[in-house]
């Protein structure tokens, strides 16, 4: 009896072992390649780091401000309607909402008094000059691969703005997610802390896509899923993450759930304007990872990506099937019970939308074949009605957002009602997950 | 130069081709009957034609319109369903100011176009894009279906 | 800096457009087509030759045309045909032989009866107009029959008239209006003339048709925002986000880099771009990043403006009406308290503010949908220093006024703006901006106290908080601290109250306020109405036999009330939702504006708290009528607009600025969402009252009480806050 005890105790104990080693041992973002990670110095070709050799030559403040776009800071040190890199945007995490901190240079409210060395250990490390450590949220796990040029072309960039005097807001963390000490054990266990390393075996082409998406472009932080400690889960990567209650999809070499069916010409209009005929658009915070970092890339760092994205294994999910077709013109269809849906549809979608989904007026409006219309969870379709995207008046694409006219059941049902009539599947989500994500943007 | 089949007629404008086609009918051809009233695709105010469709025009670029044929306020008259709308808008008195009626009357076009007897509920699908403030609706629902039996 | 996008990943036009020769050509292209345009088109009517005028509101011509000028704006009320209707029907002319113009700003001859000054507005048209145009069409026909008489030698009795035409029965002959027009122009008139016996009437009280409506159906009416004219050019507008805020600094490049854009203006508390279309002004506007100086009201929120207001509703407040000793009698016994608060609101008129401006030559030249046509000349004269006479106006059909186009901030902007731009500029505001920066109708707290005695009420004391707008718009009106049109409705109830005290607290915030449709009643009568229900429900009494207690002394009150309850037949359930919910049906009263109105609207609550209202039964005595047609369009349109306020309407400030901006957060009811309504009128003889807005009054009571009876809940803040009647709240 007590020996069977003891046996099951031991055996829970390698159990845990087992699971604590499985999240805390991750292969490296990149191991899936194979090959002999090497030095930096020790691989022939230079330009897998820093800027594209399109701008070799370019001076150092072009420079500059072309890694800051690669490595995407303006998204989230900006607040809604606030100054650039002034910091204060939200986000609501299951602990609390931490806001993100003002990094221009003023010296009061700002980093302006950091050194070199300071700022390097900020990304590299998650350390701030005090020693206090940074929440994850922050990606330096991804960062901590940049090269210290490239961290350093960042902060010289950022020295280069007009300071804006804006005091950081403090996080609403309760214990114990208030320690912030703790994130150095955390870091110990998943910040690697060491800088990006070729695959010898792998092309400058290949390498370089690597350094964007995994170092810069901190790809994995939305797209691959978290262990429960909060950690990116490498075995799964890039088969799907969330990003502030959107979801973020698989980009894995799947067929069906992944980008494994899309030609390199799709891709790159993805990833350059945001959209892509009979593909849909990027929105929420891949829209703003277009608008601000991916859309300034160079053609040659864009086929660096899709060549590196290509090379990700494929793996398939169930929050991604096949994509529907297209929906009849007729806006009666007996399948669909869901008056409130309709009348919202009707009334503010249509318009564009069109009642086949195929877009009324343009291709980008097109619903049907988007993978957020065929996510059953609808996250993304409740998120975009909520949010919106785009700005009016401008030519380019908008969305008006309409959290703030509909309710709650409204907007469920007008999701609903989108993936049942344009999806592969009925969604059935529901007024409180809209409240959630409502709080979430 | 873009050319454009307007109410039947053919019509060469020098138009950049992100303008919204709603801006390119009032501003450089004078055609002032589709009206502005939001530019986001929520009020219909600027509904036209584009081969007998109802479309919104203030999110149309010029530039996607090719070859089909535009129709405004200013030639619906001359289209079957047109022609009994407009006359049941005037036998009913629908109109109040009026500002949203040439969009709500190009949307009933369309939809008397493609359904010629159209119930409380397609008329719902078909109309509740466009607004009007002056709140005409009740009767909007009575003029189309005065011009469906018309 | 790295390279644009455009230049990473492909031309765009707008690069392509800055490499020059093409450019150049594509705007001179663009130029070209509006010529031909511009000539095809007449923007304003032609001016009236003088010479056959027979007074301020007729013109004839020798080939028999009448024009009529006629003093209240059209703006989707009627008016114009209703006010043609008294003419016409004097007169004896066909009114579809009638071109009508609006008044040009003239005070001698156009001021309102009611407001002195030119204005249409707080439905007055028919109290204030009817009258006198009648008198204005039976003098012109008498003078066209004096000198029709004279030509034909015979004595003036002894002709009649009918459809233009004099006719002398005995001799056979007649002579058309046209042929001796000129000469009654020069006749003095006389000082009395007799006004048609009733019995005789061929329009007035006939549902005739309107005669706005053709041209509106073919897209021909032009509204302000229509007019073309040589060389026009177009401007759009970005003021200041946060309320009185000015701009701080702004690099006017990118602006200019746009293709068509011609100039950008840089005013104190506002940016405008000025281009070749409205389209590249808007582009050009977008491109701009303008840095503000937010000034005293960066601060300022939503919460903020509620308690600050609810504090000054605690007193003292100016008296409005006394009677006996309210005050006394509510110190005990059984005693009933409640406050109500209503929102700011914006009126989203479809047509949005706009205004074309040519200032030269130390004058200038408007048009533009005004309901004040004075105030918009003196307005421009001001912004402009020159004299009014200076200004001339041309006052065009409006895309929906509701009291918008009361205040002339769109004219007065547009016109600083036309001052630096050569040649003449269309200034269009983008619906952002009409909802972001208009003025507001004021937020209200009305407080309501009253005692009861065997079912009666027999104190009652109501006082009404909030901003005023006659205080700004006619200063003169505002008297003894209390704003009239803010106690319209409280001042006199349409119940037996006992003693009483009304009485009025102006607060104004940074927020500047004008009149919405139904103006002060929306406040007063809606606080009114609920408490009613509010005393009813908590005494266990029906609301209506509660109301009718009340109305012993007041039959047409009374008379609405009893045929709303009938034809909705108050007393059965109200029908249910296809989609379920909670039902309930709710009365309300009104007298205002002359009319009294009953409404009874049946809503279905869902679990959530989304209100539907299924039916709406409204009963209506507004004197005599003009029209019967126009009647019922304006309370059905006036039904609308109540629920969309009261459903959806809200403005809030965050940071000193609108939150709001256009239909996607500015909701405003659709065709799906409307309830049936069902109009009935009571055949009266009583002096006619107003109805542009007394629907938009009395719906929203209805409505809150008809939640109410669903839900148990009674809501004191508008709109419907749908989180305190879920269920389970
Ligand atoms: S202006 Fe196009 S829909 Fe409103
Ligand atoms: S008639 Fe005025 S907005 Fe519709």
């Amino acid at each position: 009896m007590r020996r069977n005890l003891l046996l099951l105790a031991g055996a829970i104990v390698v159990l845990a072992a087992a699971i604590i080693g499985r999240m805390v041992f991750q292969p490296g973002p990149y191991s899936f390649a194979g090959g002999t990670q090497v030095e930096l110095a020790s691989y022939p070709d230079k330009t897998v780091t820093g800027v594209p050799s399109e701008l070799a030559t370019a001076d150092p403040r072009s420079r500059a401000d072309y890694v800051i776009r690669m490595a995407d800071c303006e998204a989230c040190h900006t607040a809604k309607g606030g100054k650039p890199f002034a910091g204060g945007r939200p986000f609501v995490l299951p602990f609390g909402t931490i806001y993100t901190p003002n990094i221009t240079p003023d010296p009061e409210t700002g980093i302006g008094k950091w050194t070199d060395a300071q700022f390097l250990d900020a990304v590299h490390k998650g350390i701030a000059p005090d020693g206090s450590r940074f929440y994850p949220a922050f990606p330096y796990a991804s960062y901590t691969m940049l090269t210290d040029a490239d961290v350093l072309a960042i902060k010289a960039y950022l020295f280069s703005l007009p300071p804006v005097k804006q005091p950081n807001k403090p996080n609403t963390f309760g214990f114990p997610f208030n320690q912030r000490w703790l994130m150095g054990i955390w870091s110990a266990f998943f910040n690697s802390d060491k800088r990006f390393r070729p695959v010898r075996e792998q092309g400058p082409v290949w390498n370089r896509g690597a350094y964007l998406v995994e170092a810069a472009g901190h790809c994995g932080e939305c797209h691959t899923p978290r262990n429960l400690m909060q950690a990116l889960d490498q075995r799964s990567k890039f088969a799907g993450g969330v990003a502030e209650g959107w979801n973020a999809y698989n980009i894995t070499g799947d067929r069906v759930s992944g980008i494994g069916g899309w030609s390199d010409a799709e891709l790159a209009s993805y990833l350059s304007t945001g959209h892509s005929q009979g593909r849909g658009g990027a929105s929420g915070p891949m829209g703003e990872a277009v608008a601000l970092s991916l859309s300034k890339l160079t053609r040659s760092d864009l086929a660096a990506i899709i060549t590196y994205l290509k090379t990700v294994p494929a793996i398939r999910s169930d929050r991604s099937p096949q994509p529907a077709g297209p929906a009849p013109a007729s806006p009666k269809l007996a399948s669909i019970d869901n008056p409130v849906g309709k009348r919202v549809f009707e009334g503010s979608c249509a318009a564009c939308h069109a009642w086949t989904g195929a877009g009324a007026i343009v291709e980008e409006a097109r619903l049907t074949g988007v993978r957020a219309v065929n996510d059953p969870t609808a996250a993304n379709v409740a998120a975009m009605i909520l949010n919106g995207a785009g700005k009016p008046g401008t030519g380019r694409p908008y969305m008006p957002a309409f959290a703030a006219s509909y309710s709650d059941t409204e907007i469920a049902s007008v999701a609903n009602y989108v993936t049942a009539r344009f999806g592969a599947a009925k969604s059935d989500i529901t007024p409180k997950e809209v409240a959630r994500l409502r709080r979430q943007n | 130069m873009p050319e454009f089949t307007i109410n039947g007629e053919k019509r060469d404008v020098d138009v950049p081709p992100d303008m919204p086609l709603l801006w390119m009918l009032r501003d450089l051809l004078g055609m002032t009957g589709t009206k502005f009233g939001c530019g986001i695709a929520q009020c219909g105010a600027c509904t036209v034609h584009l081969d007998g469709v109802a479309v919104r025009s203030c999110q149309l670029p010029v530039g996607r319109v090719g070859n089909r044929a535009i129709t405004t306020i200013e030639g619906v008259g001359n289209t079957p369903a047109g022609a009994k709308i407009q006359k049941a808008w005037i036998d009913l008195e629908v109109i109040q100011c009026g500002y949203c009626q040439p969009g709500q009357i190009m949307s009933a076009a369309a939809l008397l176009t493609g359904n010629p007897a159209p119930d409380d509920a397609d008329i719902d699908a078909a109309m509740a894009g466009n607004l009007c403030r002056c709140g005409t609706y009740v009767r909007i629902r009575e003029g189309i279906k005065h011009a469906a039996r018309s | 800096m790295p390279p644009a996008p455009d230049a990473a990943i492909g031309l765009s036009r707008r690069a392509v457009l800055q490499g020059g020769a093409l450019a150049a050509g594509l705007l001179v292209a663009i130029e070209l087509p509006w010529s031909a345009a511009r000539a095809a088109m007449a923007s304003a009517p032609e001016p009236v030759p003088t010479g056959q005028r027979l007074n301020a509101f007729i013109h004839i011509a020798p080939d028999d045309r009448v024009t009529f000028t006629l003093p209240a704006v059209e703006m989707g009320q009627g008016v114009y045909t209703s006010q043609s209707q008294c003419i016409a029907e004097e007169l004896d002319v066909a009114l579809d032989k009638v071109i009508a113009a609006h008044a040009p700003p003239d005070q001698a001859n156009y001021g309102s009866p009611v407001f002195v000054v030119q204005a249409t507005g707080g439905s007055t048209t028919t109290m204030a107009w009817s009258e006198p145009l009648r008198k204005a069409g039976a003098t012109a026909r008498a003078l066209l029959v004096a000198a029709a008489a004279a030509r034909l030698r015979v004595d003036p009795a002894s002709l009649t008239t009918e459809n233009g035409m004099i006719t002398h029965a005995s001799s056979g002959r007649s002579l058309r209006y046209g042929e001796v027009a000129d000469a009654a122009s020069r006749l003095k008139p006389p000082a009395e003339v007799a006004l048609k016996d009733p019995a005789r009437f061929r329009l007035i009280g006939k549902p005739v048709h309107r005669i706005d409506t053709p041209d509106k159906a073919i897209g021909k009416t032009v509204y302000g925002i229509d007019v073309m004219l040589p060389g026009m050019k177009f401007a759009t507008l970005r003021s200041s986000p946060v309320l009185g805020g000015k701009v701080g600094s702004v690099d006017q490049a990118p602006a200019l880099a746009v293709p068509g854009v011609k100039q950008v203006v840089v005013l104190d508390d506002l940016v405008a771009v000025v281009a070749d279309s409205t389209w590249s002004a808007m582009q050009g506007l977008d491109a701009l990043a303008i840095d503000w100086a937010h000034g005293a009201n960066a601060g300022l929120d939503q919460a903020k403006l509620w308690s600050d207001l609810e504090k000054a509703s605690q007193g003292p407040g100016a008296v409005a009406k006394k009677e006996g000793d309210a005050p006394a009698k509510l110190k005990d016994g059984t005693l009933f308290d409640a406050s109500y608060e209503l929102p700011y609101l914006a009126h989203a008129p479809m047509e949005l503010t706009n205004c074309t401006v040519h200032v030269q030559g130390g004058a200038c030249e408007l048009w533009t949908g005004t309901q004040v046509p004075g105030f918009a000349q003196a307005g421009a004269a001001t912004a402009l220093g020159i004299t009014p006479d200076k200004v001339t106006v041309n006052n065009h059909l409006i895309g929906g006024g509701f009291g918008r186009r009361l205040e002339v901030d769109g004219v007065i902007k547009a016109v600083r703006i036309a001052a630096k731009v050569d040649g003449p500029v269309k200034v269009i505001w983008s619906r952002e901006e009409d909802i972001r920066q208009q003025l507001y109708r004021p937020l209200y707290h009305e407080h309501i106290k009253a005692r009861l005695e065997n079912g009666r009420i027999t104190a009652w004391h109501h006082r009404v908080t909030g901003g005023s707008v006659m205080a700004h718009w006619l200063p003169p009106v505002f008297k003894d601290g209390v704003d009239i049109d803010a106690v319209d409705g409280a001042a006199e109830v349409p119940y037996a109250v006992g003693d009483r005290l009304v009485e009025y607290i102006r607060h104004e915030s940074a927020v500047p306020v004008q009149f919405w449709r139904g103006v002060g009643p929306n406040g007063s009568i809606f606080a009114i109405e609920c408490f009613m229900d509010l005393i009813a429900r908590k005494t266990g009494v029906d609301p209506l036999a509660f109301r009718r207690g009340l109305l012993e002394k007041n039959q047409r009150a009374l008379g609405v009330l009893n045929l709303a309850a009938d034809k909705a037949g108050w007393g059965t359930p109200a029908p249910s939702l296809p989609s379920g919910g909670r039902r309930g049906r709710g009365v309300a009263l009104m007298n205002a504006f002359g009319s009294y109105l009953a409404a009874i609207a049946d809503v279905a609550v869902s679990d959530e708290g989304d209100v539907g209202v299924t039916r709406l039964v409204i009963a209506a005595d507004v004197g005599k009528v003009i029209n019967p047609d126009i009647l019922e369009a304006q309370i059905q349109g006036g039904a609308a607009f109540g629920l969309s306020a009261v459903l959806f309407g809200k403005i809030t400030f965050a940071g000193g600025a609108v939150e709001q901006g256009n239909f996607n957060d500015y909701r405003i009811i659709r065709i799906d969402e409307m309830p049936v309504i069902e109009v009935h009128i009571v055949p009266s003889s009583e002096n006619s009252g107003g109805i542009g807005e007394p629907g938009t009054v009395v719906t929203q009571p209805a409505v809150a009480n008809a939640v109410y009876a669903a839900t148990g809940v009674q809501l004191t803040r508008m709109p419907i806050d749908r989180a305190l009647i879920a269920k389970g709240a």
